[in-house]
């Protein structure tokens, strides 16, 4: 890894990982669930200085984060986190995962279990423009954060940003802070007013409580 | 990422070391010594000044040193196993990299085994050869490193059999292998694989020419091996790559004989791959490594996986391929757990393959990606380190 490829790999970093980065102490030991092609890891790797691991459904998505130095495991997180003991990893991160599991609840009671903080992020279900689209036109929504049609959706289990925070106190975990975004022509601004309404996609930083 | 580019590293020759010289003799797991023993092996590329660039490769049941190229003219017909990854500009690449093969002890490709000649006799050693195991090949294998004058292995590699020599390189010598790649491999046989191995030294051991071992310079125990080899093959493929070679095809003809003559390709595929074996495989070596690949438990002595991968030290990149049935992905994944578990460095892949546990050999493009890849960047990785 030179260092200019470094640099370049940062600059591309999408906002909403700009946003996890962020929330991420320096030094720490990283687990990504479903991690991609690495992006958010390599950055975390090189700007925190964190020990990070990754574990990646997809074959491509393998090739490339093994071709950023990085080590990843190719395997279905349905399977769970059996080989990790409680409070393993400083951070687990699910990002824009969980609407595809099977069982969403299970593995986010396992990245609590061997992460002492989760960073969960989710697209807003909520958000109006999902809304509207259901609403007045009575189809099933697609929006740039969700771009399928209801017959080739990888997600499964969509969720608002008020379920998910709904989710969170039934479940034991302290939502310490959270960061909505949504996607706009201009890029990605911050939501402050009505998040549930207004933000396309939602971060949080869970404690369990 | 980097293609793989058709470069091959060109004419060349076996070469042999040997060491155990009596009163010295190898002390083996077994309990026996052996000594002299004579190692053939071949290297590609250049060893670099610091000698850090070293990649050693470790064959398969029926393998052996000859990884690529070609022998000289006039050398006996010598196919090399691993030709399309190791050369310049391949995933191996001799223009960077070091690579060494040897075969291993117990095998009949040079290095010293059952059909070598035991020194106090002046004959073959046959069943004199004492039980060897992957520990022990690994120690011989350790021995011509050292004598290579190479301090630690960039990456030990290698397949089916050759990725438990990995697994062994890296618990028993963890200082010396820096990254670890052990593909469609096991830390231990399952039941079922033991007893494929077993049938095919009943095959090789019921052929009347066997002879207790003892038929060199006779009839060679030629369809007792070719049955052995048959049975290999057919645990070597899928379910789907035999069923889409193949499938229910007459050989030569268009309506059955019905008599028990040749009659489906499958049939007439195995017959001559049974028969080939026979010309460059020696029995006695296939029921000695057999025998080494089921005894072979990483697991063991304490019987916790775990535990014996805790000494290693390498970065691990652990391949599977779907298909496989032999060595399936499960086995690769009860590896990367106790690795995880040991908080080690380790990737984990498995390719998709219809070609069964033969993918290590055909499944280039997938396979040679994933090591330049891991090759190049692992050390780096896992590690925090400046920009």
């Amino acid at each position: 890894m030179t260092s200019s490829s470094a640099k370049s790999t940062l600059a591309d970093l999408r906002p909403e990982f700009r946003q996890i980065v962020e929330l991420v102490a320096p030094g720490s030991k990283v687990l990504d669930l479903g991690c991609g092609e690495g992006e958010l890891l390599k950055a975390l790797q090189l700007e925190k200085r964190a020990r990070v691991q990754g574990i990646e459904l997809s074959d491509q998505a393998i090739q490339e984060c093994i071709a950023k130095g990085l080590f990843v495991y190719h395997g279905d997180l349905d399977e769970g986190l059996a080989d990790f003991t409680d409070d393993s990893f400083d951070y687990v991160i699910l990002t824009s995962t969980i609407q595809v599991l099977h069982r969403p609840d299970f593995l986010i009671r396992e990245a609590a279990r061997v992460g002492r903080n989760c960073i969960i992020s989710i697209p807003n279900f909520g958000y109006w423009r999902v809304r509207v689209q259901l609403f007045f036109g009575g189809v099933m929504p697609k929006t740039k954060r969700l771009p399928y049609e209801w017959y080739n959706s990888p997600n499964i289990h969509l969720t608002t940003t008020k379920d998910f925070r709904r989710f969170c106190t039934e479940h034991g975990l302290k939502i310490v802070r959270e960061t909505h975004l949504v996607l706009g022509e201009k890029g990605c601004k911050r939501v402050r007013l009505l998040p549930n309404f207004f933000a396309d996609y939602s971060i949080f930083l869970l404690k369990k409580s | 990422m980097s293609n793989v580019v058709d470069g091959s590293v060109g004419i060349v020759e076996t070469q042999y070391f040997t060491f155990a010289e009596p009163p010295n003799r190898l002390k083996l797991e077994c309990g026996r010594e052996l000594g002299p023993i004579t190692i053939a092996y071949e290297t590609y590329g250049e060893l670099n000044e610091d000698k850090s660039n070293c990649i050693l490769i470790c064959h398969a049941l029926t393998g052996d040193a000859h990884v690529a190229g070609q022998h000289p003219p006039g050398s006996p017909k010598s196919i090399p196993w691993w030709d399309n990854m190791v050369g310049p500009g391949k995933p191996f690449d001799t223009r960077k990299y070091f690579v060494l093969c040897s075969n291993i002890i117990g095998g009949c490709k040079g290095s010293t085994g059952p059909s070598s000649i035991d020194p106090t006799t002046g004959k073959p050693y046959g069943l004199n050869f004492p039980m060897v195991t992957i520990s022990d090949m690994v120690n011989a294998q350790k021995a011509l490193v050292d004598h290579l004058g190479v301090k630690q292995l960039m990456c030990v590699v290698g397949g089916s059999m050759g990725g438990m020599q990995v697994l062994k390189w890296a618990v028993a010598y963890p200082e010396m292998v820096r990254l670890a790649i052990p593909i469609a491999t096991t830390a231990r046989l399952s039941a079922q694989a033991i007893a494929f191995d077993a049938v095919g030294r009943h095959a090789i051991m019921s052929d009347p020419n066997w002879n207790g071992g003892d038929y060199y310079g006779k009839a060679v125990p030629s369809s007792g091996l070719a049955i052995a080899r048959m049975i290999g093959h057919i645990t070597y493929m899928s379910y789907k790559s035999m069923h889409s070679k193949f499938g229910r095809d007459l050989q030569d003809k268009a309506v059955p004989d019905y008599d028990f003559v040749t009659e489906f390709q499958v049939e007439s595929y195995l017959n001559y791959r049974g028969e080939s074996f026979v010309e460059r495989f020696d029995a006695n070596s296939y029921l000695y490594i057999t025998k080494a690949m089921d005894y072979f438990d990483l697991a063991q002595p304490s019987g916790d996986l775990r535990k014996e991968l805790a000494r290693a030290r390498a970065a691990f990149l652990v391949i599977s391929f779907s298909s496989d049935w032999l060595f399936p992905p499960d086995m690769s994944k009860e590896i990367v757990s106790a690795l995880r578990r040991n908080n080690a460095d380790v990737s984990y892949a498995e390719i998709k393959s219809d070609y069964g546990h033969d993918a290590f050999l055909l499944e280039v493009e997938s396979l040679g990606r994933l090591i330049v890849n891991f090759l190049e960047y692992a050390d780096l990785g896992g590690r925090s380190y400046d920009l």
